[in-house]
């Protein structure tokens, strides 16, 4: 009875959440971050090329409402030092209600939101989106590899190939193989009105092409490494504090497994005198 | 307390007499905890502690949530990234309370098979049932109007979906659905009173929980042999029971430690797993999202509520009958709220005199038909409804009521069910001999 019935809510489970990512039909590409697994952590000098990336190019149209700029010191992120924080502060403008003016912006300040209409703001953006669409498993695909929101972005970024040759050359926007929510020409779909390939027209030009930024350290610059950089970044802008929750998770389950064999055997140990008098008959 | 016979709390010092006969508190307490409970209960009755556990925690988590969330519809979803961002421990605590509705859900829906298969539902628990069935509801309520508090865009588009399906009864829907949302649509007096709500009803559900746990400790637990305690004697009754504390206790709180160590696993390490990317976008009344999907332990109802379409033959009789009053939308309402209330009533539907499954060689099939069921109604839930889906949707939404109206009246007269144990101290007994000879069957009571 018990396993029967544990087996069928596990598969309820596995079945339901695997479903809920259906949609989209982008191609997503698994990459191996550092912050994947369970004990993954971020890694520092990349969360720093991110921020470089997000900085000189991002950050012209995108915003990150949601980040205030001193956790950028924060230990588990990129982890700069205070005064490198307060100088980067100092590039932003942002308007202050009581001067009723601009000024620049302090590390207690958040970034800038985004200065076009339809550019997302980012902040969340990794969490937003949903790179891993099953398989239908037991969750051991989300454990291992997260939900796959940076996944999706660095796909995003890479995504940018030539268009399909049934589209007209003047279709707007821009062919990208992993967006899936964008305009789609009805040249490209088959006889049943589906997709014939992958991904949407997407109205953001590419962003990234390879050396677009220079790193003090040499670290490579193709288009590859750098969107994987920036979304590492934004993985953390979303989840600034996932490696004190895995910390937390590994401490919680730590001690409960410990608290659960010693409950088994004083449990096993109170029930025994109890069994035994039925034992011997 | 209970009806079965048991020592009572006796006051010995002073101030115990005293206290005592001022307000019997402690022996209220000493009753609670001690209450004779039957020795053969399976690891099937671990999930009541769980429960409570679950509540416990939820409440504690949203007490503090609540201190640093902004009910506004400008503000909520900046509220909440400050708690994930900015509160000591606030990620942690927003993700304990996020999952911990799920857990709550896994649990009383094990705690709810638990109780269909062995039949706690039956006379003389009724009211125990009843009484689960009004905190199951108020449960759903909670949780989803939970669901809409981070103002995300699942928690805007679900709300509208859900405080629409008022909007289907006759007449007075529109105003009903109006005086609901305060306003012609989901908005800021939504977001107010949602959030007003949410913080008041899990009181509610924990008095239910004190009545709950009062009406099954008059009566006894019921146990996997549905066979009743012997109440002839105080030395007979213990052949059957042994006091909650400190048996029951410890062995519930090794089962919570271990469902436990499956939760914190989850919080730590995948605690979007069970969410909706979606919900991280903030809402949005201009932009619908592509699936509006419930959480996961909606989605049974969520299938039945969508499988009665307009080309169903039931639906188009029942519009037809009532000159359109009823159509395929209030339809599928009432059959959403209907697949609830005939497991309500399910003590009076089943006309079977045994109680538990394990005597009842076809209900046995028919039950494990509903489990699988279940899970299969959980699935096309989450699918659109398209294709295949609704089909599977109404094959399965059928089969629920088939269950409670058709099936467990039928069974009762039709069924020759197995012997059963004359005490529950024989099947205690086989049992402990089963584990001994390391053949253990099915269903193993304690350890």
């Amino acid at each position: 009875m018990l396993k029967k019935l544990a087996a069928s809510m596990v598969a309820a489970f596995a079945l339901t959440t695997g479903a809920f990512a259906a949609g989209g039909a982008g191609k997503v590409e698994n990459i191996d971050f550092s912050f994947d697994g369970p004990f993954g952590s971020y890694d520092q000098n990349q969360l720093q090329r991110g921020l470089q990336i997000y900085t000189e190019i991002c950050a012209a149209c995108h915003g990150l409402k949601f980040v205030p700029i001193r956790t950028l010191a924060d230990e588990g992120g990129p982890h700069l030092p205070e005064d490198q924080v307060r100088a980067y502060a100092a590039f932003y403008e942002v308007f202050d209600p009581e001067l009723d003016d601009f000024r620049p912006a302090t590390p207690n300040d958040h970034f800038p939101a985004s200065n076009l209409e339809n550019a997302p703001d980012l902040s969340l953006m990794a969490k937003a989106r949903a790179g891993f669409h099953g398989p239908y498993g037991l969750g051991i695909n989300q454990l291992m590899n997260g939900i796959g929101g940076a996944e999706y972005i660095a796909s995003l970024l890479n995504g940018y190939v030539d268009p399909p040759s049934c589209a007209p050359e003047d279709f707007d926007g821009y062919y990208n193989q992993t967006f899936g929510a964008g305009g789609y020409p009805e040249e490209c779909l088959d006889e049943k009105g589906k997709h014939k390939y992958p991904g949407s027209w997407i109205a953001m030009a590419p962003p990234l092409w390879g050396d677009d930024v220079e790193f003090a350290d040499g670290h490579a610059t193709d288009l590859h490494h750098l969107s994987e950089d920036v979304a590492a970044f934004l993985m953390w802008t979303a989840e600034p504090k996932m490696m004190a929750r895995k910390q937390a998770g590994f401490v919680g389950v730590v001690f409960l497994t410990i608290l659960s064999v010693l409950l088994y055997l004083t449990n096993k140990r109170l029930w025994a005198p109890v069994k035994a008098r039925y034992k011997k008959k | 307390m209970s009806g079965i016979p048991h020592d009572h709390y006796e006051p010995k010092a002073a101030w115990e007499k005293g206290l005592a006969k001022r307000l019997p508190v402690v022996g209220l307490m000493y009753d609670t905890l001690m209450i004779p409970t039957p020795k053969n209960l399976n690891w099937m009755w671990i999930w009541g502690i769980v429960l409570t556990f679950c509540l416990a925690l939820q409440i504690i988590t949203g007490i503090v949530l609540a201190m640093h969330y902004t009910p506004h519809v400008d503000l909520a979803f900046g509220s909440i990234e400050h708690i994930m961002r900015n509160v000591n421990g606030g990620a942690m605590l927003r993700y304990l309370h996020m999952n911990g509705a799920s857990l709550f859900f896994v649990a009383v829906y094990a705690h709810i098979f638990r109780g269909l298969y062995y039949g706690s539902y039956k006379a003389p628990r009724e009211i125990t049932w009843i009484i689960g069935m009004l905190i199951y509801l108020l449960m759903m309520g909670t949780a989803f109007m939970g669901y809409v508090l981070p103002w995300g865009q699942m928690s805007f588009w679900g709300a509208t979906v859900i405080t629409g399906l008022f909007g289907a009864i006759p007449f007075i829907g529109e105003a009903l659905q109006t005086w609901l949302l305060g306003g012609p649509a989901v908005d800021n007096a939504t977001l107010n009173r949602f959030f007003s709500l949410h913080y008041l009803l899990p009181f509610v559900i924990a008095g239910l929980v004190i009545l709950h746990i009062w009406a099954f400790h008059t009566t006894g637990n019921n146990n996997p042999t549905g066979v009743d305690v012997r109440r002839t004697s105080k030395e007979d009754a213990e052949k059957d029971t042994l006091p909650f504390w400190p048996y029951f206790v410890i062995k519930d709180l090794f089962a919570l430690a271990l469902i436990l160590v499956v939760f914190f696993a989850v919080v730590g390490f995948m605690p979007n797993y069970l969410g909706h990317p979606d919900n991280y976008i903030e809402a949005n009344a201009l932009a619908t999202p592509a699936h509006i999907v419930p959480e996961w332990y909606f989605l049974p109802f969520y299938a039945i509520l969508r499988a009665f379409d307009g080309d169903v033959w039931v639906v188009i009789a029942a519009s037809f009958l009532t000159g359109g009053i009823i159509d395929a939308k209030f339809f599928g309402v009432v059959a959403m709220f209907g697949a609830i209330v005939v497991m309500a009533l399910v003590p009076w539907l089943d006309t079977s005199s045994v109680r538990s499954g394990r005597y009842r060689p076809m209900f046995k099939w028919w039950f494990w038909i509903f489990v699988v069921n279940f899970v299969v109604l959980t699935w096309v839930g989450a699918m659109p409804a398209e294709g295949i889906y609704p089909y599977i949707a109404l094959i399965g939404s059928t089969y629920w009521f088939a269950y409670f109206l058709v099936i467990l009246p039928l069974l009762g007269v039709l069924e020759k069910p197995d012997a059963q144990p004359d005490t529950i101290e024989e099947d205690f007994a086989a049992t402990v001999a089963g584990d001994d000879a390391g053949s253990a069957p099915s269903a193993q009571p304690a350890e």
